[in-house]
């Protein structure tokens, strides 16, 4: 019996020995360690160039109008702001579905500063610290009160929204000396006929791809969405880095809505409520898995783009606007096929 | 063999009446593999428990390097140099080898900003250190990638990182193929080269055999047998032995090791 042992061991460890002789590592080729350290990403992009390609082939000649393009990189910036901390919050293990409440009342806080005279930068600032406050007060909720994240951040997302409309009832806030401002020449003029917020997400999203990559944050939420127990075992604390990462959230939420309101002049008490349904399907599309401990902030932002290209794209290939929804969901559901395929899952 | 790194006398834990552990006597020098075997329910991860930090002791008292330590809780089990690895939670099996190593610990600059350079050419000495080279892995692999006896490895290293001096492994070849188990005893033999200690529990016999230089048997809450590795000859030697302390009927050979107060009983 222990013959037979000893000979299926070396058996097994010539045909071992033959795979390493073949076996070069993928640090050896840079390329293939490319691929492999970013499949998620690099799949979201493969989904969106087919669907451009789809779409252009459709109607050739829109596409090659700058319009097009404009219109999108005026909302994308919107979008980015927070698909990107909604990544690091899925990673996590977590959910965030009240962001759109903090966009309105951040958005709505900025207003009121502008609107009583003070300086936009300080309304930005106000902003912030408004995004702050509710983020910590989401993940303190979710996580000291040990409630599930999805229906928690749910009911702040309605109480957030109720509370806005209360006291508003309904009404607008429009800021028409916002125009002459310098944090709009700033934020939201466009330079060469391109949007200037497009620029200012660009290095959002790099920002936050370094700080999932190459900080410490950005590890440790990888580590406490894989295995928490594990986590906990080798000191880290566990609920504050769950609580950093709804803070985190309500700061991109509060930039993202700040920028909505500088878009329009104008602050709605609705304002953000649009985004929840693109903004989760922008994280998912972007190759970010639904169970935790990995993710793709690149790959979120190209998902964002995937997104916000559908609307437009569907319109301007020809395609009447009822089309839209049907596409959204295609294109939802063919890239979580195409992630599945693409991506393994360890356990 | 050398220092006594870690002592523990007459230590007891009982669950309101039920005694998990009735007066402990039990001690690991430094650079040595200890085998604790016992049954389910013979008092193992109690022990194990104890020693971490996690559980307190009833009675008894705790000595590191000599010294009596009072207050014996986690934090002072760490300060001993006492690292514990759980078999299945110990890795986050999505990340990379690096990220497991340095978990909690991450190796940080400027305002908390990774040495990811650093970070990986520590951990391939670590690696190194343990004798886990391989060419088809480097410490930026997946974890989930690789097999049991390879993260036992990660999770080997990462306590060494940790500046174990004695390193814990509850049941590490439980699940594991031959080859598997070889691997682990690889690393465990390099660990013991660089002169720290382990414990290696397991209720299989075979395998704690061939690895430890000295054999403690626990049963029912008590020591049944210390024994050096020279002084047993076989593994079917301990395993009689354990049966005739299931079943008392006495042990050819081995009543000399045998501690008093289980003869007696």
């Amino acid at each position: 019996m222990s013959n037979i042992a000893e000979s299926d061991r070396q058996g097994g460890l010539s045909t071992a020995k033959a795979a390493e002789r073949d076996w070069r590592h993928p640090s050896e080729r840079p390329l293939r360690a490319f691929i492999l350290d970013n499949r998620a990403a690099l799949g979201t992009l493969g989904v969106f160039v087919v669907m451009m390609a789809a779409f252009m082939i459709a109607n050739p000649v829109v596409f090659t109008t700058w319009n097009l393009y404009s219109s999108v990189l005026t909302t994308l910036p919107v979008a980015l702001f927070v698909v990107v901390p909604l990544v690091f919050v899925v990673t996590s293990g977590e959910i965030d579905l009240s962001f759109p409440a903090t966009m309105g009342f951040a958005s709505w806080v900025f207003a009121l500063v502008v609107q009583a005279g003070y300086s936009p930068f300080l309304g930005i600032l106000a902003a912030l610290a408004t995004g702050i406050v509710l983020g910590f007060l989401v993940g303190t909720l979710v996580v000291y009160a040990g409630l599930s994240s999805l229906i928690a951040t749910l009911g702040m997302n309605f109480l957030l929204r109720g509370l806005i409309q209360i006291i508003n009832e309904g009404k607008s806030t429009a800021l028409v000396t916002l125009s002459q401002s310098w944090a709009y020449t700033i934020f939201s003029s466009q330079v060469f006929g391109i949007p200037v917020q497009i620029f200012w997400a660009i290095a959002f999203v790099i920002f936050a791809a370094l700080l999932f990559n190459r900080h410490q944050f950005g590890a440790q939420v990888k580590i406490v969405g894989d295995n928490p127990d594990s986590a906990k075992q080798m000191g880290i604390d566990v609920n504050w880095v769950r609580v950093k990462v709804f803070v985190f959230v309500g700061i991109g939420a509060a930039i993202a809505g700040t920028f909505s309101t500088m878009i329009n002049f104008t602050w709605w008490p609705t304002a953000g409520d649009g985004y929840l349904l693109p903004v989760l399907a922008s994280v998912f599309v972007g190759g970010t898995p639904t169970w935790g401990g990995v993710g793709t902030v690149i790959g979120g932002a190209i998902g964002a783009l995937t997104v916000s290209f559908i609307q437009t794209g569907v319109v301007a290939a020809g395609l009447s606007g009822f089309y839209v929804q049907f596409f959204n969901g295609l294109i939802i559901i063919l890239s979580l096929l195409g992630h599945r395929w693409n991506q393994a899952r360890y356990r | 063999m050398g220092e006594t790194l870690i002592e523990l006398r007459n230590i007891t834990k009982s669950y309101g009446s039920v005694y998990a552990l009735g007066g402990v006597n039990f001690s690991v020098e430094r650079g040595e593999v200890v085998g604790l075997i016992g049954d389910n329910g013979a008092g193992k991860s109690t022990l194990i428990k104890i020693l971490a930090g996690v559980v307190k002791p009833t009675s008894g008292e705790i000595l590191v390097r000599g010294e009596p330590v009072s207050g014996w809780n986690a934090a002072r089990s760490r300060d001993a140099g006492i690292e514990t690895v759980f078999q299945d939670r110990a890795l986050a099996v999505q990340q990379t080898i690096v990220r497991n190593i340095f978990m909690g610990r991450e190796l940080t600059g400027f305002l908390g900003w990774l040495k990811v350079g650093k970070e990986v050419s520590e951990a391939s000495r670590l690696m190194r250190e343990i004798g886990f080279t391989s060419k088809v892995f480097t410490p930026k692999s997946i974890v989930g990638q690789l097999s049991g006896g390879e993260r036992q490895g990660v999770a080997i290293a990462r306590a060494i990182y940790k500046q174990a001096e004695l390193i814990v492994l509850d049941e590490p070849t439980t699940a594991l193929s031959l080859t598997e188990t070889a691997k682990v005893f690889h690393f465990v033999r390099q660990v013991r080269a660089s002169g720290r200690s382990i414990l290696f529990i397991g209720h299989n016999i075979h395998h704690v055999f061939d690895i430890a230089d000295r054999f403690v048997v626990l049963d029912r809450g008590k020591v049944a047998l210390t024994a050096n590795k020279r002084d047993v000859k076989s593994a079917d030697q301990l395993i009689n032995f354990m049966e005739s302390v299931a079943h008392p009927g006495g042990l050819p050979g081995l009543e000399g090791a045998a501690s008093s107060e289980h003869a007696t009983q």
